[in-house]
């Protein structure tokens, strides 16, 4: 691989482990939330 | 050949993984969707029923990964499909593979989890009626592959329904009649003006097999039903004068368009200017049809 080539796949990397990061952030907060849903169902 | 696999991919980017999940096809997915989890008479508190239309829109995204897992050899012939992230070279089957199958058993467990096991049911068994009796059993061995492959696009507003009250009834059921009886029109209309590349992947479209006139026939055979679905939850009283009112005038216009169709002789797809209008139309019809029966819903309460 070229230096280039180096650099460019390092960069997808980053944003798909970007990306990962946010979407599992929002995993868990969307899971909070249907807790909550739940719960007050219940109630 | 190991190195090259794993430099694949690496160099898929994150847009290629979107790019797998068919985004435009989920709009229309998730609008039925949507529609089905509306008109249902049980209201789910807000955040659980957008996680059921998330739910849906993973699962679609998912038989939609796995068909093109599925279809690499045949996307890299079409001009249509070939630069799809596999046929491009920019994403290895595997890696496709995985992420279909992941995203798929993760969009039934949190429908499962958020709502309830009959709307996780309905949404596993849509995604392997998609990947295994449509793509991979019958889309390259008969020309009715559209006709039993558009039951698996018909089931989000049955799984709407499902989730918002546990059951099944009968006007979701005359929402999957609907659209498995709009999807042959749909596509075959498309088929018709894109027939050559159909042709040279192999693919038995139906224009490819049994020729243009066929096709045109078969639309026009297919509306007819297509409108009487359509019209009949406005019949059966599922539904007020606002949905079977819009039903009857989008469903006449169908019904002229496809009259139009088969009157058409054209052969080159420049001068199919019908076909292309049915096409157009056909997106419309659908958004407007369930819109309609949503917002007749909406006036009655």
């Amino acid at each position: 691989m070229t230096p280039a080539e180096q650099d460019e796949v390092r960069r997808r990397q980053r944003s798909r482990a970007i990306i990962m990061a946010v979407l599992l952030g929002a995993f868990v907060i969307l899971v909070y939330a249907i807790s909550i849903a739940k719960m007050g169902m219940k109630g | 050949m190991a190195t090259l696999t794993q430099s694949y991919a690496l160099t898929a980017d994150w847009r290629d993984f979107l790019a797998l999940t068919k985004p435009r096809v989920m709009t229309l997915v998730v609008f039925t969707g949507l529609a089905g989890l509306l008109v249902a008479p049980v209201k789910l508190p807000a955040v659980l029923g957008f996680t059921a239309i998330l739910c849906i829109a993973l699962g679609a995204g998912a038989a939609a990964a796995l068909n093109m897992w599925w279809e690499s050899d045949i996307d890299a012939l079409m001009k249509r499909t070939a630069s799809r992230p596999l046929p491009a070279g920019r994403m290895d089957r595997q890696t496709a593979l995985h992420f279909g199958v992941g995203l798929a058993f993760f969009s039934v467990v949190l429908m499962g989890v958020a709502t309830n096991w009959l709307a996780a049911s309905i949404l596993a068994a849509s995604i392997l009626f998609y990947v295994f009796v449509y793509t991979i059993w019958l889309k390259r061995r008969t020309p009715q592959n559209i006709v039993i492959g558009g039951a698996a696009g018909a089931f989000p507003p049955v799984i709407g329904w499902a989730a918002a009250t546990g059951d099944v009834a009968m006007l979701p059921a005359l929402l999957f009649a609907l659209i498995f009886l709009w999807t042959p029109p749909h596509f075959w209309a498309l088929s018709l003006f894109v027939r050559s590349d159909y042709a040279k992947a192999g693919v038995p479209m139906l224009p490819v097999v049994a020729g243009a006139k066929a096709t045109r026939i078969q639309i026009l055979l297919y509306t007819i039903p297509m409108t009487a679905a359509a019209l009949a939850p406005w019949a059966l009283g599922l539904a007020g004068p606002v949905y079977g009112v819009a039903a009857a005038l989008l469903s006449a216009f169908f019904l002229l368009l496809a009259v139009r169709v088969l009157a058409s002789r054209a052969v080159e797809p420049a001068a199919m200017k019908a076909e292309k209008s049915l096409f157009a139309f056909s997106i419309l019809y659908l958004f407007a049809s369930f819109g309609a029966l949503v917002a007749d819903r909406w006036i009655g309460a």
